[in-house]
């Protein structure tokens, strides 16, 4: 069956027709049709179900505003639940399904609840499914998460691409009707920067289609026209299928583009996302047509009255043959003309207000309609679809007059300005009384920086409703012929004096089944708040964000509650105006794109040679090197011991390098690390800590003096920005007047260790330096060359064993890589990971920033006093460490622990102590924070902080197990091997 | 009160439903009561609650210049854990997780506490160290925690993405007892059984300035006149600072927005609560079907309840990451609240400087899972001068170096 008309449709090209399917029907439409009008052309009026109650629903709108027509779409990796069938335009092989139902849309076994809905009034669920208590999480909650949810999951990665644009304008311009034609044409004549966006794929929004009349002309003509001379214009850009999205502080505005919706493309982006930073923003959003609360104004084949209308004269399609038309107000008129214009009958208009006059109702007349006022719709016949209305008195309760045959219903209750873009940024609100809408507020707009209005809001969304009226409000130079309209007549329920009965069968929110009766009980049960009323009954929570229901589900609150209705007000309207794909939020950043992978100069090498990665920060570092057939724990031990006994290699590129230069940059350093840093001499190298302003230790490394006012500032690999900024911070906000800068060159240079007792042979096989003991004692540093390269060798360790770091530009640091590991090969030279030079420093007792520390440590607890500096009046942390708990005696700190049976303690393993505390919580002495099987000493050693920990050496503590079991151990001294340090100082 | 349940319904249905109560009073406030409560997000009726509850104190109002619940409370995540790291807060997480356990049938109202798990992602080796200390620091508080392998995070959430290119899956830690309520009826569920008790819950009603005499709190003026009071608790998370000048003191808090936003209902793929803090992103389904999905805060301070849209990108483009299939899902809706930070992510429940003024604040990002238990120390606090539950978290803390710190163990603590 098609109810396609034979003639009309401005948007259709009847010279292609495209196939599609819907439930697996195959079905054909047009090009230009929505998926909407092409179901509707197909005779398909049942497209989905409800929310809670599963009722049979058919389209009720004609765009951005439609609750009920969801549809999933596609497939695989193009599935998408939830598309708006009437913003979906239709391409051949489109397949759609309905949604929230089974085991078929017209057989949906959830409609049960449906037929015991009086059981599940609003917020049912918070009165009931209390007992028995587990019930809630293994019966009553998967019932109701299975029942809800609308369209399926997704199972697959998404298949498309997606981009950002960032633009910046004078002017944007949000709306293609003839308002925000107008206002761009307007703008981009005074020279302006504009750009213009339109939701949909048209131009002209409502006006062609309400036969609206500009310069004489009718309004698609002057449209035609108006785009033609915009994209003529240098300083203008314009686009449809771009929605404005939200707008936020400082002109700042997201849009959201559909490239390839309408014709999806496997290579080019799905959708674009405009990043929009505009001096002014227009918004000539229109208006939206609001439903009448009458019994059954949910039953498939009741529509706006305006969709009724746009099917009819853009896509040619008729919702039904005989529809009735029910209104308070002149502009459904509009849609009677429409349709007897198209051939169709109206076998009446049903007209809530007693004595309507005008020349639309007069011209409604003419054509032989016949016009019932003073009357209301007590009840739509049929279920599944409209089978007739039985009409009343408006001013009665609903006793039955008449029963109309026809087979759909056009509704009108009047426009709501489209405020949401004016209102996200605080525009505010005023209730306009002889329309009967809320528009903005003229003298609350929302203000930027300045303090001055940067949103403009024109034509129907700023409640200018004829065509006369739009024109002049954006300015335009073009007329129209000023109209006389009758006034509306508020109707919020229809007949006035329905009982319960009927009103608990007018659908406010058709999506979340919320009715009038919902709305009502609400207020009588104390949630008056126009917020708590929607959170009781989920009016407006639906996907259409209450478009629709907002102002009728107020309008009715209020009258419960005795109140005006901007003395109740709005709920919040928030981004996005309608609902914009995650994958378009993301962008670009997914994959690998999602973060920016920071790779060493090595790191090619790395990939070769079996690394396996660990993330760290936004770097990538090898943790360590596997060798064929070996496990990760193997390959740990095995580099730690080559290390020992022969030599080792480390790509330490990754440690963060801040140059701090200038006449201050001593004392600065000295205010920046615990210990002396001015005195240091040039050539000589440092180890500092680095405290935060509660006098916690926050990283540590090597401080290099380069010459006399300039320092090389070792940090962590994790530290390197954060350090930066604090430094920054430091610099910037108080001690802006020392002359100091500071530059993070941490990439400029690649670094590498050479690590163990043939660490200078290898260097010397190398060749270039001197190295010696004599040439270069332990914390010296030195410019000069090795294999040709210009580098600069720090003599310093973190292993314990005879080692250099060597620095070279990182475009050598391949070169170098190479040149060392070549010539190690002589002397067992091994790479080793992160793992490795962990446990070497444990070994040695050598703290480790986010093992040993966590933000609640202090120097003092990691028993690094002699790093403090005594000598000073103050470091950044002093202050801090000098409060009664950073002293207290009782404080955990660091030791050195051994397992009785040599095992390994469990990482994060904390130490009991005897007893509870106050709140019943197990007490306790201390904890783990690093823990390894050395391979050196062939056990299980750890480090600690325990309460007084180095007086109480020789003791043995518990320490807990995931088992539930506790695991003895020693407190020991930190340092376990070579504790006088003679490997290091040969 | 007349209580629920389903034979109630049943009953109502057969009538038409008119005879349904008000769930709580909307009276005038009197000259005087014996406490004042300032704010009415959960944590302030929870301590009126239970001030009348295991207290017998009952001559209490609860003021609130908006709308009860329409605080943080209204607009949060819903995320209920007490997996803490550091004993005072794992102490009050799970005073309050137990209390939520059994709350709906408490309060005879269904809160939907609904036990569903909470997986906290580790994709470092850090974070792996990390989550593996919480669980030993739990398994001695009495919080019931566990580290799970990657292929056990799979088996539970079957969408997420255990490779991702940058931060694979590497474990996590797993509270089989954590999950999420309905944040709304949470609040509305202590005001009806508040206002049961015969205390004054007044709506629209600004607290504008405290009054005292010889340093101790007399009463407070407001947009609905003066309430003299004996004692006095502020419970006004955002709004701390403001109302604590109002006393004349000062604290260490920070008011930043915190974003969350919802995507638009699709059918259950997900039954436990995921957070993923090395990318900032947190995410569960609500029994509406949305994604409820929340992340960082902004970075700079402000009033206005709304955020800006960097970080919900930020956020978005981590859990497209951690979750592909949500790429072809939309957002529906996002929206912001005001929340208390304290220099230790951890709460203040305390005497103040002003004799008989009480403060409970700084519950930050994720205090809604607090609420019971924070309302039980609270309550004992105002009624005794002292609490178990409450030591450790004192204004004077900041003074003494002795923070509560739970950055320590995951940047984000919702
Ligand atoms: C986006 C977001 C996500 C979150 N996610 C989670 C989560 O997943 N899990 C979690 O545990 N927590 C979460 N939180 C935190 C949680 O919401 C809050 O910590 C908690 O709700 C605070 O409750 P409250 O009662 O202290 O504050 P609120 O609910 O904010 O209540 C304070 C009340 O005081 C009123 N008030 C203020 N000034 C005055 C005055 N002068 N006079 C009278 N009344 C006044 C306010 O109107 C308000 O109603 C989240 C917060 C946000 C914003």
């Amino acid at each position: 069956m098609t109810t396609r008309l034979a003639r009309g449709g401005r948007l259709l090209n009847r010279g292609r027709a495209l196939e599609f399917t819907f439930n697996g029907k195959r079905m054909t439409g047009y090009q230009g049709d929505t998926l909407a009008s092409a179901l509707l052309g197909a005779g398909q009026r049942l497209v989905g179900r409800s929310f809670k109650y599963h009722r049979p629903r058919g389209l009720v709108a004609s765009g951005a505003e439609e609750p009920n027509a969801l549809v999933n779409l596609g497939e695989g990796g193009t599935f998408e639940p939830n598309q708006r069938a009437t913003t979906q335009e239709l391409y051949d092989g489109l397949a759609a399904e309905s949604q929230n139902h089974w085991p078929s849309l017209e057989f949906d076994v959830g409609v049960a609840n449906n037929y015991v809905s009086r059981f599940l009034p609003a917020g049912f669920y918070y009165k009931t499914f209390i007992n028995p208590r587990p019930a809630w999480k293994h019966l009553f909650e998967p019932f109701i998460r299975q029942s809800a949810g609308l369209g399926r999951a997704p199972k697959e990665r998404d298949a498309d691409v997606y981009e950002h644009f960032h633009v910046h304008v004078d002017c944007l311009v949000i709306g293609g009707g003839i308002a925000g034609l107008a206002a761009a044409l307007k703008a981009a004549e005074a020279g302006r920067e504009v750009l213009l966006i339109e939701q949909t794929a048209h131009w002209g929004g409502r006006a062609p289609v309400d036969g609206a009349v500009i310069d004489g002309a009718e309004a698609d003509a002057w449209v035609k026209n108006t785009v033609e001379t915009l994209e003529g214009m240098e300083n203008v850009r314009i686009r449809t299928r771009c929605m404005g999205v939200g707008v936020y502080d400082h002109g700042y505005v997201l849009a959201y583009e559909r490239l390839t919706d309408h014709d999806p493309h496997p290579d080019l982006p799905r959708h674009r996302l405009w990043k929009i930073r505009a001096s002014e923003v227009i918004t000539a959003t229109g208006a939206l047509e609001r439903p009448l609360s009458f019994a059954g104004n949910d039953v498939p084949g009741v529509m706006l009255a305006s969709a009724v209308r746009d099917y009819v004269v853009n896509w040619a399609v008729s919702p039904g043959d005989r529809t009735v038309v029910v209104t308070n107000n002149d502009d459904a008129y509009r849609t009677a003309i429409a349709l007897k214009e198209a051939g169709l009958e109206v076998p009446a208009v049903i007209d809530a207000r007693t004595a309507p006059e005008g020349p639309l109702v007069e011209r409604v007349r003419a054509l032989g309609v016949r016009v019932e006022t003073g009357r209301a719709v007590a009840k739509v016949k049929g279920r599944a679809k409209v089978e007739g209305v039985a009409m009343t008195m408006q001013a009665g309760e609903g006793a039955v007059l008449e029963v109309i045959d026809c087979d759909a219903v056009a509704m009108s209750g009047g426009w709501s300005p489209v405020v949401h873009l004016w209102s996200h940024c605080g525009g505010k609100l005023v209730w306009d009384d002889a329309q009967a809408f809320f528009r903005p507020d003229p003298e609350k707009a929302p203000t930027g920086a300045d303090g001055q209005p940067f949103v403009r809001v024109v034509g129907a969304a700023n409640g200018a409703m004829t065509t006369a009226d739009v024109l002049a409000d954006a300015g335009a130079d073009a007329q129209a012929a000023p109209e006389a309209a009758g006034p509306i007549e508020p109707v919020w329920i229809m007949p006035q004096g329905a009982g319960p009965e009927l009103r608990s069968k007018m659908w406010l929110d058709y999506q979340n089944d919320v009715k009038v009766s919902d709305v009502q009980l609400a207020a009588r049960e104390g949630y008056e708040s126009v917020e708590h009323t929607k959170r009781y009954t989920t009016l407006g929570m639906a996907t259409d964000q209450g478009k629709l229901s907002n102002i009728n589900g107020l309008a009715v609150l209020s009258r419960s509650l005795n109140a005006e209705i901007p003395q109740v007000g709005t709920t919040t309207f928030r981004p996005p105006y309608t609902p914009i794909s995650f994958g378009s939020i993301a962008g670009q950043a997914r994959g690998d794109m999602f973060q920016p992978l920071r790779r060493t100069p090595m790191h090619a090498w790395h990939m070769a040679n079996g690394a396996h990665w660990e993330p760290v920060g936004h770097w990538r570092r090898p943790y360590c090197y596997l060798q064929p057939a070996e496990t990760v724990e193997e390959a740990v031990q095995r580099e730690v011991k080559n290390t020992r006994e022969a030599v080792g290699l480390l790509d330490a590129s990754t440690l963060g390098k801040i140059v701090v230069k200038g006449p201050d940059a001593g004392r600065f350093l000295d205010m920046l690390y615990t210990n002396m840093m001015s005195t240091l001499k040039p050539g000589r190298c440092r180890y500092g800590l680095m405290c935060n302003e509660n006098g916690f230790l926050m990283d540590d490394g090597v401080v290099a003096r380069i010459d006399e006012d300039t320092f090389l500032c070792h940090t962590t690999t994790g530290g390197a920005e954060h350090v930066h900024a604090h430094m920054e911070e430091w610099l910037q906000t108080e001690w802006w007047d020392w002359q100091v800068y500071t530059a993070n060159v941490t990439e400029h240079y690649a670094q590498i260790g050479v690590v163990g007792p043939h660490a200078r042979e290898v260097l010397d096989l190398v060749g270039g330096m001197d190295v010696s003991k004599e040439a270069m004692a332990f914390m010296d540093w030195q410019d000069g060359e090795l294999g040709g390269l210009p580098v600069r060798v720090f003599r310093i360790s973190f292993s314990g064993e005879l080692s250099y770091e060597i620095a070279v530009k990182a475009g050598y640091g391949r070169a170098l890589w190479d040149m060392l590991a070549e010539a190690g090969r002589e002397v067992g030279m091994m790479p080793y990971g992160t793992e490795a030079l962990h446990i070497l420093r444990a070994e040695k007792g050598f703290i480790m920033i986010g093992d040993e520390t966590d933000g609640t440590v202090t120097p003092q607890d990691l028993c690094l006093d002699w790093a403090i500096s005594k000598k000073k009046d103050d470091y950044i942390g002093k202050r801090g460490q000098a409060r009664s708990h950073l002293t207290d005696p009782e404080r955990w700190k660091l030791v050195g622990l051994e397992t009785v049976d040599g095992s390994v303690l469990e990482d994060g393993a904390y130490a009991v102590a005897e007893g509870r505390n106050a709140n019943g919580q197990r007490n306790v002495q201390g904890r783990v924070t690093s823990t390894y099987r050395s391979p050196t000493l062939g056990r299980g050693i750890a480090m600690g902080l325990i309460r007084r920990g180095p007086e109480r050496m020789g003791e043995v503590v518990e320490f807990t197990r995931t088992d539930g079991t506790t695991t003895r151990a020693k407190i020991v001294q930190p340092v376990f091997f070579d504790p006088e340090g003679e490997k290091q100082n040969v | 009160m007349k209580r629920y349940s389903a034979f109630a319904i049943a009953r109502e249905a057969l009538r038409g439903h008119i005879g349904w109560e008000r769930a709580w009073r909307s009276p005038e406030p009197k000259a005087q009561y014996d406490v004042v409560i300032v704010g009415a997000g959960g944590h302030g009726l929870a301590t009126a609650y239970y001030l009348g509850k295991n207290f017998g104190i009952t001559n209490v109002a609860v003021l609130e210049k908006g709308w009860l619940g329409g605080g943080n409370t209204g607009r949060n995540t819903t995320i209920i854990r007490s997996n803490y790291l550091q004993d005072p807060s794992a102490a009050i997480y799970e005073k309050a997780r137990s209390l939520y356990e059994t709350l709906s049938q408490e309060l005879n109202y269904n809160i939907m506490f609904s036990p569903r798990g909470v997986l906290m992602l580790a994709q470092t080796e850090h974070e792996v160290r990390g989550y593996r200390r919480t669980a030993h620091a739990n398994s001695l508080q009495g919080v019931k925690t566990e580290f799970v392998s990657p292929d056990r995070v799979k088996e539970l959430c079957p969408i997420i993405s255990l490779e991702g290119p940058r931060y694979p899956v590497l474990g996590a830690l797993w509270q089989a007892r954590a999950g999420t309520a309905r944040h709304d009826a949470v609040a509305w569920g202590y005001a009806r059984a508040c206002s049961d008790m015969g205390m004054d819950i007044i709506q629209k009603c600004e607290v504008t300035g405290i009054r005292t005499e010889g340093g101790k709190v007399s009463g407070v003026t407001t947009t609905r006149g003066d309430i003299g009071c004996g004692k006095l608790g502020i419970v006004v998370a955002g709004h701390s600072g403001v109302v604590a000048e109002m006393a004349g003191f000062r604290l260490p808090i920070e008011s930043v927005a915190l974003q969350a936003l919802v995507s638009e209902p699709i059918k259950p793929c997900m039954d436990v609560v995921v957070m993923a803090n090395t990318v900032h992103g947190y995410m569960s389904q609500s029994d509406k079907g949305e994604m409820v999905i929340g992340g960082g805060a902004d970075g700079f301070n402000n009033y206005t309840q709304r955020g800006s849209f960097h970080h919900v990108e930020e956020t978005v483009r981590a859990l497209v990451e951690t979750f592909p299939i949500i790429s072809r899902l939309k957002m529906l809706r996002q929206w912001g609240g005001i929340v208390d930070m304290t220099g230790d992510r951890s709460p203040i429940i305390s005497k103040t400087p002003v004799e008989n003024c009480f403060i409970n604040c700084g519950w930050g990002t994720g205090g809604f899972k607090a609420i019971p238990g924070s309302g039980w120390a609270m309550a004992e606090l105002m009624a005794k001068g002292a609490s178990p539950l409450a030591d450790g978290f004192e204004m004077h803390r900041f003074r003494e170096g002795r923070f509560v710190d739970e950055s320590v163990a995951a940047g984000v603590a919702h």
